[in-house]
């Protein structure tokens, strides 16, 4: 389980890596905490001829606050997430998602833009995105873009991100009054990839929810917006009625992967019961 | 093809000269001959490679020698040399908390970056901070026992293993 | 008085656990010898196939290759290697060798191997060998295996049933014609692995000026190995030296002969240099022995009090390609259907045992072999017959269990019982799991929706085994132990011994047993194993031995020394040796404790001045003893064990809340370790009840082969485990020690899986197969 040999260049700032990266050609990847690309070159999945290792660049680090967006550096360490204030504060859900993800070793390595940029479908961070709709800065040698949580994820491993494009930073649209989160997994084990998990993200008034956005992962190719489930809640009091309908309208949200360790029905069934728990025990904040 | 890298480890500099592909955990075990530092599984799933870079435990599996470069590392050897951790390797003698010795290395790697955030963890929260710490010997008892009765010498109660 | 020799029975700490404490652990993995190369493999990507083209041309230039072999180069080397034994009639196997010549016979099958200046090298230079193979169907299934036309798992064969063996008392059917009720079973237990976190690990370094060979194995039995080093090489035993330094895990997987470390010998034999092969987790997982993978049906018959009159079981396992080599892989198979029913007064039996070859990884022994699937298959159907006569788990288990009076006893499938201790143990644990309170709180808790079931599981252990277990079968693996001891000329005292340590403590029990012998500290006795050219012949470390049968030869080394050491007393003394002893590390007045000449100055004495001893006299101050049981065939111990679990019956996951084990391995001798061997055996029995499985896709592709998708027990899920002992030293040595070992992967299985199904009986659901995955539950529940 050695990787295979390549060129590295440890990059000092944003555009002296995408120069770097368009003047190397195809064959190159991006390093930031490396936690998914180092256990790939071990495994032999990829032989890059070129390595630009973004890690030291200063501009992708730091979290801060204005104009009532939460703006977190793409090289924001899983750990962060955990123990910074202003997340936990601004991106709740991200502080949520974060315990579930992996062991705390790797949390203190790896990156939250890199998790993002990866797009696992069964990683956590993703899906808590979406659910709090944020918007992803990228940069490209024409310049910087926003582009919504929606429309990032396009596929497995697969995003908005173009060929030696840059993930700079995740903007978080601060909370709303009144609102609550949810987060929560169905794991073997501690730490391990989710069989199904959930983010959710809702306001209510007087008990009526004003909105919800709910993301699952580890349901198909991409973390997935459960449209139907959404729209079965809007304008509703969350109790026994209003949960079964969303649980019965994920039937329409999910086409989760068959195979024989987990059926789809296995996982749309996880999905239902995990939503389902999420939902009762927001109504309790709520 | 080499890349010069110059790190402090245990408190040592260091100039090596590297492939890009090493990784700090053959650099440490190879080149530098620091073999307490256990290779299990490459992929950051076994956590018998755990290194302290700039005092956070980390997979030294999962970071190339040439990014740890400009950086401080710690192994097992340093801080068995420190005496930073004497009373919780004296936990783990107590409690027979290691049979093979293969794990050793980064559950106490993982047990001191613990305590030094929760000075008192539960024992659930024990078990949670050698999550991605695998040891087939032992049946983790025995680890979280001693772990439990360092936090409780630390903090000035008996540490008697109830 | 002379102060007490009590440290046997005392837990001592091991004193090699500091140098792992301070990561100055000597592992193979840690060995780089001068000149050294690097092993890669090329393994077959597919299940079964001919080689049509292979072209090493590229690799053997690449940059850092240093020599690149193929079964036509690497092959003629080694003599071929077939595991089958006598003993066990009928049974077939092809012959191995290290590289596959023409057909590959599962994923993993080593093809080619490369040598280069680093691991790194050798596999980029794995990656330019072109190697083209022509699919062929491959067996995968066991089941398939056995039925007309399917193709050969293997050449040199001539089915694919491997061994089949029948056990059967003459009134079987007659119990079943006159039984009240009878219960009855299918159950599947799934394949899984060692994974022991230092992984197989060799450095071979041959000296063509010298013809020695040492070679450096992370093996738990290094006098097996320099015997088949020998022989399949064809070299002098006296110029093998094998040396197991630290260990990372062994658990019964070190023990087998893998052709990647033949490979590494021949290669090393060749190039004249050292070859180093450490397998890295992903050959790991298609090149270790795999364990279990079991298909059972079984039924038993009781009568009208729920009194059990016999079990007629049908146990199918799937074994790989070939049978492992020295030990065969029908052992285990061998010994699931011998101890079904073992912990019961159960006068019949009939035993069927099918033994399959098919295109997977070899099967073979690993930790507590057999027994798993043995206490599972019984005691699940043990409990149907409780839930069926409406009796308590405990109650039908008290009616059953062997009194403990009523020794010695053969069982129905053959078995000698010296003394064991059932229900003395069952009632220990009712007490120590508060069992009453137990059911009270599940009853409450389903009333809130919370599935909580117990479960419980006696069982029996193999242990000490004679040479009837491998011997008699024509096998060169060694039943016997032997130590030398010797006094230094400073007094101290060092055991050289084939016993071998992988952390269990061997080392340390030895000191304990030899200090009480001669009266010393543990500390002041050093001990020595792992080492052919430094220890004496013997079996190592298998199926339970080291505490019986490494233990009871220190104790004779230490009291032939004793003997020796009082000799030499009474004569510089002038003393009658027969009121003399040791103790507080001198030679006391036997009477009065009095200390009359210290050690060292015995050492002195017998060292630098023998010209003062009187004529005659024999100044050795080293003992030599082998020791070989020739009692029962073996020690078999007992205990029972307890599970508590909570299913989360929407999702099908299992939490394990907690697990009780009363354990008697006879003479305790350090509780510590004993305890700790306990825990982790049980880790080992939970993880393959609820998480550890190798999965294959029906190409016969292992699906799962890395840690990081095979899921092996880790803290978060495991329990607290609470112990307790009874002791019934075995009378056949002096030192009345069984093993301990396997007992707690023993029986942890089947406790968990009765939880799981007391947890579930509310609702009429059952599982009859491990791992009890999520899914597998939420099949049963109807969920999926």
């Amino acid at each position: 389980m050695k990787s295979p040999a390549f060129e590295y260049i440890r990059a000092e700032s944003v555009a002296g890596a995408m120069s770097a990266y368009a003047e190397a050609g195809d064959d190159v990847v991006y390093l930031a905490g490396g936690h998914s690309v180092v256990p790939s070159l071990a495994l032999r999945l990829q032989a890059p001829a070129l390595m630009i290792d973004l890690s030291e660049i200063a501009a992708l680090s730091g979290i801060s606050f204005q104009d009532g967006w939460l703006r977190i550096g793409a090289m924001t360490r899983h750990v962060q997430a955990i123990n910074d204030p202003l997340i936990a504060a601004q991106a709740p859900l991200f502080a949520a998602a974060a315990p579930f993800v992996a062991h705390p070793a790797i949390r203190n390595r790896g990156t939250l833009g890199g998790s993002l940029a990866h797009a696992d479908p069964a990683s956590e961070f993703p899906a808590a995105a979406v659910a709090m709709r944020v918007e992803l800065e990228i940069a490209s040698p024409k310049g910087t873009r926003r582009v919504p949580a929606d429309e990032f994820f396009l596929d497995i491993y697969e995003t908005a991100i173009e060929p030696g494009e840059i993930l700079l930073a995740i903007h978080v649209p601060g909370p709303v009054a009144g609102q609550v989160i949810g987060f929560d997994e169905i794991t073997r084990r501690q730490g391990d990839y989710a069989m199904v998990g959930a983010a959710v993200q809702a306001v209510a008034k007087d008990g009526i929810l004003q909105d919800i956005s709910i993301a699952l992962f580890s349901v198909g190719t991409r973390p997935t917006r459960a449209v139907a489930a959404q729209a079965a809640l809007m304008g509703r009091v969350i109790d026994d009625a209003s949960i079964a309908d969303a649980k019965a309208a994920l039937g329409d949200d999910l086409d989760p992967p068959d195979d024989l360790q987990f059926p789809a029905t296995m996982r749309l069934h996880l999905a239902r019961v995990l939503l389902g728990r999420i939902l009762a025990n927001l109504e309790a904040v709520a | 093809m080499k890349t010069d890298i110059t790190l402090t480890v245990n408190g040592d500099a260091v100039r090596e000269a590297v492939e890009p592909r090493t990784s700090l955990a053959d650099l440490l075990r190879d080149n530098l001959q620091l073999t307490g530092t256990h290779l299990g599984c490459e992929m950051g799933a076994c956590g018998a490679c755990l290194v302290m870079l700039d005092g956070a435990p980390v997979h030294a599996c999962l970071v190339l020698a040439v990014q740890a470069s400009g950086h401080k590392v710690e192994t097992i050897e340093g801080l068995n040399e420190s005496g930073l951790i004497k009373d919780l390797q004296e936990r783990f003698h107590d409690r027979n908390a290691l049979q093979c010795g293969f794990c050793t290395n980064g559950m106490l790697m993982s047990a001191q970056a613990l305590l030094s955030e929760n000075p008192m963890p539960s024992r659930p929260e024990i078990r949670e901070a050698l999550s991605g710490n695998y040891c087939r010997c032992t049946g983790y008892e025995s680890i979280v026992d001693a772990i439990s009765a360092t936090a409780k010498m630390r903090s000035g109660q008996t540490g008697e293993v109830s | 008085m002379i102060p007490s020799k009590n440290h046997i029975g005392q837990s001592h700490r091991r004193k090699n656990a500091l140098r792992h404490l301070a990561g100055r652990g000597r592992f193979v993995t840690d060995l780089a010898l001068p000149r050294m190369v690097h092993a890669a493999f090329v393994r077959s990507p597919m299940a079964k196939g001919n080689i049509v083209e292979l072209d090493v041309s590229e690799a053997a230039v690449a940059s850092g290759v240093v020599r690149v072999f193929t079964a036509e180069t690497l092959n003629h080397s080694c003599v071929p290697w077939t595991g089958t034994l006598d003993h066990f009639a009928g049974m077939q196997s092809g012959a191995q060798n290290m590289l596959a010549s023409s057909e590959v016979l599962w994923v993993g099958h080593p093809v080619v191997m490369i040598l280069a200046h680093s691991r790194a090298e050798a596999e980029d230079a794995c990656e330019l060998v072109m190697l083209d193979i022509e699919d062929e169907d491959a067996v995968v299934d066991g089941d398939a295996a056995l039925v007309k036309g399917t193709p050969l798992a293997a050449e040199g064969i001539n089915s694919n049933m491997c061994f089949q063996t029948l056990l059967e008392t003459p009134d079987l059917d007659d119990a079943f014609a006159r039984a009240a009720h009878v219960v009855e079973g299918k159950f599947t237990f799934g394949r899984h692995t060692a994974v022991t976190l230092e992984p197989r690990a060799i450095v071979a370094d041959f000296d063509p000026s010298t013809g020695q060979l040492d070679v450096h194995h992370g093996t738990q039995t290094p006098y097996q190995f320099q015997d088949v080093y020998a022989r399949h090489f064809g070299l002098s035993e006296g110029r093998v030296r094998v040396i197991a330094p630290d260990i990372g895990g062994s658990f019964g997987m070190k023990l087998h002969v893998y052709h990647e470390e033949m490979a590494a010998v021949a290669a090393s034999l060749m190039l004249g240099r050292p070859v180093r092969f450490v397998a890295d987790r992903l050959e790991s997982f298609v090149s270790d022995i795999h364990a279990r993978d079991h298909r059972v049906t079984a039924r038993m018959a009781l009568d009208a009090e729920g009194g059990i009159l016999a079990m007629d079981v049908d146990d199918m396992t799937q074994i790989g390609a070939f049978s492992s080599y020295p030990r065969t892989s029908v052992a285990e198979g061998n010994q699931v259907i011998r101890l079904m029913g073992a912990p019961y007064q159960m006068p019949d039996y009939r035993g069927r045992l099918s033994v399959v070859f098919q295109n997977k990884v070899q099967t073979s022994q690993y930790r507590a072999v057999g027994h798993p699937i043995a206490c599972a298959v019984t005691e699940a159907l043990v409990d149907r017959a409780a839930e069926l006569l409406d009796l308590d788990p405990f109650e039908i288990r008290r009616r059953n269990l062997l009194a403990d009076d009523a020794y010695p006893h053969v069982s129905a499938t053959g078995y000698q019982f010296e003394k064991l201790s059932h229900q003395a143990s069952l009632d220990k644990l009712h007490q120590m799991m508060g069992y009453e309170a137990l059911r009270a709180e599940q009853t409450a808790l389903r009333k809130q929706g919370i599935y909580r079931g117990i479960g419980i599981a006696p069982f029996v252990e193999i242990t000490n085994p004679g040479a009837s277990f491998y011997g008699v079968g024509g096998a060169r693996i060694s039943a016997q132990d032997g130590a030398v001891i010797r006094l230094t000329p400073a007094g101290d005292v060092h055991c050289a011994i084939s016993v071998t340590e992988q952390g269990q403590g061997t080392e340390t029990i030895i000191a304990q047993i030899v200090a009480d012998q001669l009266g010393v500290t543990p500390d002041q006795v050093k001990v020595t194993t792992g080492d052919t050219d430094n220890t004496p012949s013997g079996g190592a470390t298998w199926a339970c031995r080291g505490a019986g049968i490494g233990g009871e030869t220190a104790l004779r080394a230490g009291r032939k020394l004793q003997m020796q050491i009082l000799t030499l007393a009474g004569e510089i003394l002038q003393a009658d040796q027969q009121h003399l002893a040791l103790a507080s590390g001198a030679v006391v007045d036997k009477t009065t404790g009095q200390e009359r000449i210290t050690l060292a100055e015995i050492g002195r004495i017998a060292t630098y001045r023998p010209d003062t001893l009187p004529k005659g006299s024999d100044n050795s101050l080293t003992a030599a003893q082998h020791f070989a049981p020739t009692g029962y065939p073996f020690d078999f111990t007992n205990g029972i064990q307890a599970s508590h679990v909570e299913v989360d019956i929407e999702t099908g996951v299992t939490r394990l809340l907690k697990h009780w084990v009363v354990e008697d391995c006879g003479r305790i001798i350090n509780p510590l370790l004993v305890d700790e061997q306990i825990r982790g055996g049980v880790v080992q029995g939970l993880g393959p009840a609820v998480f550890e499985e190798c999965l294959y896709d029906d190409m016969g592709q292992m699906t799962n082969a890395s840690l990081a998708d095979y899921l092996v027990p880790m803290a978060g899920e495991m329990p607290d485990i609470e112990i307790a002992h009874i002791e019934t030293p075995t009378l056949d040595t002096i030192l009345g020690a069984k093993g301990v070992g396997e007992a707690g992967t023993a029986a942890a299985g089947a406790a968990a899986m009765n939880a799981v199904n007391d947890a579930l009986r509310p609702l009429g659901a059952r599982i009859s197969q491990t791992p009890m995955t999520p899914l597998r539950i939420l099949t049963a529940l109807g969920h999926v």
